[in-house]
């Protein structure tokens, strides 16, 4: 299990992580999640050990690799990683880079373990190759294959498919995957794309600022997002204006609705988070909005959808459901639960 | 990271490697009224004019055939045209002072091509006008025979890298193929050509054996002049500084085209554009004239060479050659240590800190490369000779004994001179090197379980070896070639290659000369044919 409580790293002045705490069970995938500069990538080196903490730890099956003035080697970690360039040796042939963090073991179990491997990643013939003949898809699975291999407590994956084609990325996260939960341990990936994250990971941290704003499933950060902007970076959706009436209920354009936790006092002024499966088509429904955007997603098309008061939402309906812009089209809600903000 | 004591005992390296640069810059301070008013009486303006002509001269020229060349070698596609795009970097083994008297030999009255001429038309001395070879303009002809190649480099791999759609973008456009030359292809690598143009004359203003050899009187033979003719010291370090001003207004263009380099070859699909076919006479012609500048800057003159060092095959035998060698040999390779081992150390603490305090004096140390060889002799002279002094003084006060020239007089002098020079080169060989190898490599290593000892016997030792073998040849070389800095700081009785041939060939024993000369060229020839294959890699890299 991995453990970090209360990390902050700093580079001379600069905090650019505070105070993340998390945890990592066994033979789970996490993901760092969040835009370029919330240090999420820093927050991974310094769990690899090539940044020192401010504060907080780092613990590892109940070992401290990193405290405040005290740090543990990357070498004596146990602790794999694939970088975002892949940083394979270009020296050596991809048998030897998989082999480089097993001198320790005799060469006959090194073959063995380079063999086992590379069937492991899909590429059972290439061993003698040097990198540089391999595509960045084959190099992807021999950075993943030489940091498995000195059998690694925790894995750790740096931006690992943004250097790829859009079409292989898919396929090879649904592969890693399975790689790892094949392998049995815990990995942590760090990645600007959602769906990515979304492929890859169990639990996924939202970060901002240095800050871990959420730290849950997919789901729970799609339909429970923790704040603003959870709700803004993780899908589409709308802010409804609301305010709270006398008898606790939350007043909107799209109607009245009970609060699910009664936290907010009357008279305060809310926003309602609405994703777009929230709105459900349906050409029956006495209520309508007008069409005033439409995107085609191939399946779907999303609308963007005006409703009375000029506030806008969007709705995810299946695409034979063709309607012209400016046109009125019925709409349903399907509001399981209530996500509110308190307006800023 | 790295340890303070580490990074101070660098930087007082790199500022140790600055302080010619210093001193000659330094030498302004104190103003020299006398010499000065009767410089500009006398022979300043010819200075000024003679050498600004001869680098304008060989910058045009050079621009010129580098352009023709290697636009014909990267667009069209004939017979020969694999074998002429390697030959044409062969004049770069030659140093210019060789040229020079290699075709003096040829050209001169009693030589092959007079003699023919007079043969065949029946006429006598004083029948006809030959144009004299010694003379401004053929030092300006022999400097860019051998400087064009830095053009002609530059220039073939801009123009590989054009994008095949922007030919086809200027003729959906309505320009002709020869429109889109002077429209687009040509501004598109003006950054590479005027880069290898101010290299080009940046070697011109170093020149000091072919001005000398054909008496045109420039900066370089007016430093030798002051300091030796005169015995003025300051004053010739004081032209030395004028000099340089010109030197770093030309380092300021090449550093400023090879940013705008980056910027012209950015964002544009390496999308490669293939070759017109070009066949027959036309074929046949293109081929011709690229053969013109090889013929011309290498053949010819090696040939002349060769015809000369065979009629004193029997010097090859003789003491003093061997001994030429082994001076050469064992200074070039000692040069080529120091260089490329303080170059490593420099390259590391950059990688390791690259905090300002290293960084800087670095840079200034790798300017050497800018200066002219006669310039840095002038300043490594004065300082070690004032240290020599009092060092003398103290130890005759303190002990009674003289002890003499103890650095100036010495190798110590001449290599810390070339280390000055050839930095740049080393330098520029082991950071390429260093930086295919990325920071994350360093940490996979680690990540892998690797000490960091480890990591530089397994990552970086490996990964290294060729670009500092590199180094070492290219440094090695290029002491070899050196000659005004070693005129000037050679101990008293040490010969080399380069000085020996260029003394016998001042006195017109021209056929003596050509030995040494040979195997100066021969071994030029090394590092061509390595930069050959390097540009051929990157070329195909680049498809």
């Amino acid at each position: 299990m991995l453990v970090l409580q209360q990390v902050s790293i700093a580079y001379g002045s600069a905090t650019v992580v505070k105070d993340v705490s998390l945890s990592l069970q066994q033979g789970q995938i996490g993901c760092l999640l969040g835009p370029s500069g919330c240090g999420k990538t820093s927050l991974l080196r310094a769990i690899a050990g090539f940044e020192p903490v401010q504060t907080g730890s780092v613990i590892l099956a109940d070992k401290n690799l990193s405290e405040p003035n005290h740090m543990i080697d990357p070498e004596q970690r146990r602790i794999g990683m694939v970088f975002q360039d892949f940083a394979l040796f270009p020296h050596l042939t991809v048998a030897q880079n998989i082999a480089f963090g097993l001198k320790k073991k005799p060469k006959a179990q090194q073959q063995q373990i380079v063999a086992e491997l590379l069937a492991l990643v899909g590429l059972p013939t290439l061993g003698e190759r040097y990198v540089h003949q391999l595509s960045g898809g084959q190099q992807q699975r021999v950075a993943l294959a030489r940091a498995l291999a000195p059998e690694p407590e925790v894995l750790l994956l740096d931006e690992p498919f943004s250097g790829l084609d859009a079409d292989l990325r898919e396929a090879l996260a649904q592969d890693i995957r399975a790689i790892i939960k094949q392998r049995g341990i815990s990995a942590l990936m760090v990645t600007h794309d959602q769906f990515e994250a979304f492929a890859m990971a169990d639990q996924i941290g939202v970060m901002q600022h240095g800050k871990l704003q959420q730290w849950g499933s997919a789901y729970e950060l799609y339909h429970q997002p923790a704040n603003r902007f959870v709700a803004d970076f993780v899908g589409h959706g709308a802010l409804l204006k609301g305010e709270v009436l006398a008898d606790g209920k939350v007043y909107t354009a799209l109607g009245v609705f009970a609060q699910t936790q009664s936290t907010f006092t009357p008279g305060v002024a809310l926003d309602l988070l609405v994703r777009p499966d929230d709105i459900v088509h349906d050409d029956q429904s006495g209520v309508t909005a007008k069409v005033v955007g439409k995107s085609f997603r191939g399946s779907h098309i999303l609308y963007s959808l005006e409703l009375e008061g000029a506030e806008q939402v969007y709705c995810l309906a299946p695409s034979h459901h063709d309607h012209q812009l400016h046109s009125r089209i019925g709409i349903k809600l399907e509001l399981d639960h209530l996500v509110l903000f308190p307006r800023a | 990271m790295t340890s303070p004591l580490f990074s101070r005992t660098i930087t007082v390296f790199a500022l140790l490697l600055a302080v010619p640069v210093l001193v000659v810059l330094g030498s302004l301070v104190t103003p020299q009224p006398q010499l000065w008013t009767h410089l500009l009486d006398t022979v300043l303006a010819d200075y000024v004019i003679n050498s600004l002509v001869l680098a304008l001269g060989v910058g045009l020229l050079s621009a010129g055939i580098g352009t023709f060349t290697a636009w014909t070698v990267a667009r069209y596609q004939f017979a020969g045209r694999t074998l002429v795009q390697w030959l044409l970097l062969l004049p770069m083994a030659i140093p210019a002072y060789i040229m020079a008297y290699s075709y003096t030999g040829l050209l001169d009255f009693a030589g092959p091509v007079q003699s023919e001429l007079r043969l065949w038309f029946n006429w006598s001395y004083g029948d006809y006008y030959f144009p004299e070879i010694r003379s401004l303009p053929g030092a300006i002809l022999m400097l860019s025979l051998v400087l064009y190649p830095y053009v002609y480099m530059l220039a073939r791999t801009a123009f590989r890298q054009q994008s095949g759609s922007l030919l086809e973008a200027s003729r959906t456009l309505g320009l002709t193929p020869r429109q889109h030359f002077w429209k687009v292809a040509l501004p598109v690598a003006r950054p590479a050509i005027l880069t290898g143009a101010a290299l080009a004359m940046m070697e011109a203003l170093a020149d000091y054996g072919t001005v000398q050899y054909f008496g045109v009187t420039t900066f370089t033979t007016g430093i030798f002049r002051t300091w030796f003719g005169m015995g003025n010291q300051l004053g010739a370090a004081q032209l030395s500084a004028l000099l340089c001003s010109f030197v770093l207004l030309l380092l300021y263009l090449e550093q400023w085209s090879r940013r705008k380099l980056k910027f012209y070859q950015q964002g544009q699909k390496q999308q490669e554009q293939s070759r017109q076919p070009v066949q027959g006479l036309t074929g046949f012609s293109l081929l011709l004239l690229c053969l013109l500048p090889v013929i011309f800057g290498f053949f010819l003159p090696a040939l002349q060479l060769v015809g000369w060092a065979l009629e004193r095959l029997e010097q090859l035998w003789s003491a003093d050659f061997v001994q030429l060698l082994i001076n050469s040999f064992s200074l070039a390779a000692l040069t080529a240590v120091v260089t490329a081992s303080l170059a490593l150390c420099f390259a590391y603490a950059k990688r390791l800190s690259g905090h300002w305090s290293l960084v800087l004096p670095v840079r200034v140390a790798a300017m050497g490369y800018a200066l002219p060889g006669t310039v840095i002799a002038i300043g490594v002279m004065i300082p070690l000779a004032a240290l020599d002094n009092s060092i003398d003084l103290w130890a005759e006060r303190q002990f009674g004994i003289r002890t003499g020239l103890l650095l100036s007089g010495t190798l110590v002098a001449l290599v810390l001179a070339y280390t000055v020079r050839f930095m740049a080169v080393a330098l520029h060989s082991v950071e390429a090197g260093l930086m295919n190898i990325t920071p994350s490599m360093d940490n996979a290593a680690r990540s892998l379980g690797e000490s960091p000892v480890g990591v530089l016997k397994r990552v970086h030792l490996p990964l290294l070896r060729a670009s500092v073998l590199s180094a070492l040849l290219l440094v090695f070389v290029d002491v070899l070639k050196e000659l005004p800095a070693t005129l000037l700081l050679r101990p008293f009785n040490f010969n080399t290659l380069s000085v020996r041939s260029y003394e016998l060939a001042s006195d017109e024993r021209l056929a003596d000369a050509a030995l040494p000369a040979l195997a100066i060229v021969l071994i030029g020839l090394i590092p061509v044919i390595l930069l050959s294959r390097a540009l051929d890699r990157s070329n195909r890299g680049a498809t």
